[in-house]
């Protein structure tokens, strides 16, 4: 029986850009206040999990042809990048660096390089979200 | 500041994940995972230089001074154990290149392998307890996917058992972990140390300790070892042998920390506790062994022995104990891996493993077993073997600490360890072979490549055991008088 | 406030001990998941349930709440996480090769 998901996916197609635009925000609000990679990266992840219930796998392969071990693999190798860039800068291990630039339009703007790291633990915790679902969902 | 110190854990972790992106070069995943273990020897080699001659380094995280930030502490004890874990780890992969197959090598067996060591190394680096805590479960997280890589019925099976009682012991190390920061508001171990010292060890804290026994004595099969025997006996030969060489010795290494840095003053209550789960430790792993059929069995039982005895150096509480017991300790590693690695390879050879079942091996592969004498006159303590050194010196400390029932038993299962090694070697390598010329497996030369490293480091463990005193006295000393250690760490940011 | 969430904690772990003990594999995990969370509430009460400031120098005076178990707190989620994940394909794949959803089936030595 071919379950009628007319309302799901017609629902699905607003929310989820919701889902993510949160996620993102939440990724960048952890500079200085709730949020971060973590939180940031996980309603990020469930946003396409949302994304491959309601559609099939096939559908959703073809819009994102991503590999998420790999995505996985790229945010851990980010943030561990980022941890260990310190070490050609003769600073200690982990040291992170922070600065306020200017920029046309933007204003000044504090850029730091926590930011490369948490956006590294944010790919980690996609990839990793995304590939146990697909592993437990794969084989029917 | 000190940067190198946390090169043998980020680099294993980095090239881990560049050999994720790599999955279809087989080729090249081998040299590069090679490689990374030839370099960070090499780096840990270097550290122990320095650490010899310039005293125990740290490396605070981020430049946040101890007590605040978590760091990265380099003493003798650790790096000499960082050494041989890496030195074990780079011959076991020789080892895996050999036998382990294409499709474990598809399914990321090396950068899980290189997530182990570098949650082994950062577990033997780090300076702060609850670091300990994510290094543990770096390690434990890459041993889950290794124990079920392949995905047989019985690996998936014992695999489900080995994570839940993970799961659990993890929850108990949390457990401790919050007690301890709600009695003494820290984390970092010389600081905790100097705390409790202030404190004066009341019975909360020791309870405390208790509590990290229990855990540690669960990681290290310390008497908890009932989980170790199917868990240990599951996965591929290369794993097995990196099982049985580093995941207890890292919960060895947690109780030596524990004990020595962190509660070393309420010894007549631990350090007795300690002391009667090693006797026990040691009665029920002889028995194990005596009564296996299996050669898996056998073996797996011999490395529950080995935790009791090197427990014993822990319990006399005395600094050539201390000794012995790293001695040990580093032997047990080496002798530990080459013993899998061959009872392994004689399952492979022969496709049984009923010791009863297998005959005259010696004949078709005169070198592997004469290997195999090597590392049982090792085990039994035969000198100039390796270890010799490390029983006499446990034998020693407990005779300054007046522990004679431990003496008596960690001597009785030398014994016994022989006895049940030598049960094999009468009955599968001598006697009449069963194998006919033609249906000879051959071993692959980088099999017996790996063997006879693994012999070599013994041999040459025992032999050149006078070069290797300084390191070994050097940590022995850290271990046994905790101040320099505090020092070391917490000294320049007062 | 300390005493409730004590008790709470106590309660979550009676929970979960009764569930690690059922047979059902996933009413095991489920147990774990449930333990992790107690001891997460455990560090949070030992490290002190207090109203304070966020601990940055430049925006208050005090007295500010400690962030450390709260980093602890996280850290733990994250491994749980992953191990609980973790658990949850592997007893998949187990009810898939093996056909056992129960621990009671998979007793049995190790060499068969």
């Amino acid at each position: 029986m071919k379950i009628n998901d007319v309302i799901l996916r017609t629902v699905v197609k607003g929310v989820v850009f919701i889902v993510l635009t949160l996620g993102v925000y939440l990724f960048f609000a952890g500079h200085n206040e709730p949020g971060g990679g973590f939180i940031g990266g996980l309603v990020l992840g469930s946003g396409i999990v949302l994304l491959y219930i309601t559609f099939d796998i096939e559908t959703v392969h073809r819009g994102m042809p991503f590999d998420f071990k790999k995505v996985a693999a790229l945010g851990v190798l980010l943030a561990t990048g980022s941890a260990i860039a310190s070490l050609f800068f003769g600073a200690p291990f982990l040291k992170q660096a922070d600065d306020y630039f200017e920029f046309p339009l933007l204003g000044e703007t504090h850029l730091t390089t926590v930011t490369i790291f948490e956006a590294g633990v944010a790919l980690t915790v996609i990839g990793t979200l995304v590939t146990i679902i697909l592993s437990i969902s794969e084989d029917e | 500041m000190n940067n190198i110190i946390v090169l043998p854990m980020i680099v294993p972790i980095i090239t881990a994940i560049l050999l994720v992106f790599l999955r279809d070069f087989i080729k090249l995943q081998r040299i590069i995972s090679l490689m990374t273990m030839g370099f960070v020897i090499g780096v840990t080699a270097l550290l122990l230089g320095l650490v010899q001659s310039g005293g125990i380094m740290k490396l605070d995280f981020s430049g946040w001074l101890p007590p605040y930030g978590i760091l990265f502490v380099a003493d003798s004890f650790a790096l000499i154990l960082v050494l041989t874990a890496s030195i074990i780890t780079a011959i076991c992969l020789i080892y895996a290149f050999a036998t382990i197959g294409e499709r474990h090598e598809r399914m990321f067996f090396y950068p899980f392998v290189l997530f182990l060591i570098a949650g082994v190394n950062g577990s033997f680096l780090t300076g702060d307890i609850f670091n300990l805590f994510v290094c543990f479960e770096v390690m434990l997280l890459a041993s889950y996917v290794l124990v079920a890589l392949g995905g047989e019925k019985v690996q998936l099976r014992e695999a489900l058992k080995y994570v839940l009682i993970n799961v659990v012991a993890s929850w108990m190390f949390l457990v401790a972990l919050a007690f301890l920061y709600g009695t003494v508001k820290t984390l970092n171990m010389a600081h905790i140390a100097q705390r409790v010292a202030e404190l004066g060890q009341d019975p909360i804290l020791t309870t405390v300790s208790i509590l990290f026994l229990i855990v540690f004595a669960l990681k290290a099969g310390l008497l908890l070892f009932f989980w170790l025997p199917g868990s240990y006996s599951v996965p591929p030969t290369a794993v097995q042998a990196l099982f049985a060489a580093l995941l207890t010795k890292v919960g060895v290494y947690a109780l030596f920390r524990t004990f020595t840095l962190m509660f070393p003053l309420n010894q007549e209550v631990t350090h007795l506790v300690i002391g009667i789960m090693a006797g026990l430790t040691i009665i029920a792993g002889c028995m194990g062994a005596l009564a296996g059929k299996d050669v898996r069995t056998i073996a797996t039982y011999n490395v529950i022995i080995a935790i009791g005895f090197i427990l014993i150096g822990l319990a006399t509480g005395t600094e050539t104990g201390f000794a012995g017991s790293i001695y040990y300790l580093v032997h047990d590693m080496f002798a530990k891996a080459l013993l899998f690695l061959l009872i392994g390879t004689m399952v492979y050879l022969t496709g049984e493993v009923i010791v009863k079942r297998m005959s005259g091996l010696i004949r078709n592969y005169p070198l592997f077993g004469w290997i195999y004498f090597i590392v049982m006159c090792a085990l039994a303590g035969i000198p100039p073997l390796s270890g010799f050194i490390g029983k006499l010196l446990i034998g020693q400390g407990a005779i300054e600490g007046e522990n004679f029932v431990l003496l008596a038993l960690g001597f009785a299962s030398s014994i016994i360890v022989l006895y049940s090694l030598l049960r094999i070697l009468l009955a599968s390598f001598f006697g009449e072979t069963t194998i006919s010329e033609d249906h000879q497996k051959p071993i692959p030369k980088l099999a017996m490549t790996a063997f006879s490293l693994l012999a070599l480091c013994l041999i040459v463990l025992g032999v050149g055991a006078e070069a290797f005193a300084p390191f070994i006295e050097d940590a022995a000393k850290t271990l046994a008088d905790p101040s320099i250690y505090i020092e070391a760490v917490l000294g320049n940011s007062e | 406030m300390e005493s409730l969430m004590m008790i709470l904690i106590g309660v979550l772990v009676a929970v979960a001990t009764y569930l690690v003990l059922s047979r059902k594999i996933l009413r095991v995990i489920i147990g774990t998941a449930v333990l992790s969370h107690a001891v997460h509430l455990l560090i949070l009460t030992v490290g002190g349930l207090k109203k304070g400031d966020v601990p940055l120098l430049s925006q208050s005076d005090g007295p500010y709440t400690d962030a450390l178990p709260q980093a602890l707190i996280l850290t733990a989620i994250v491994i749980s996480f992953a191990v609980t994940a973790f658990v949850l394909v592997l007893a998949y794949r187990m009810y898939k090769t093996n056909d056992a959803d129960d621990f009671s089936e998979l007793g049995g030595s190790s060499d068969e």
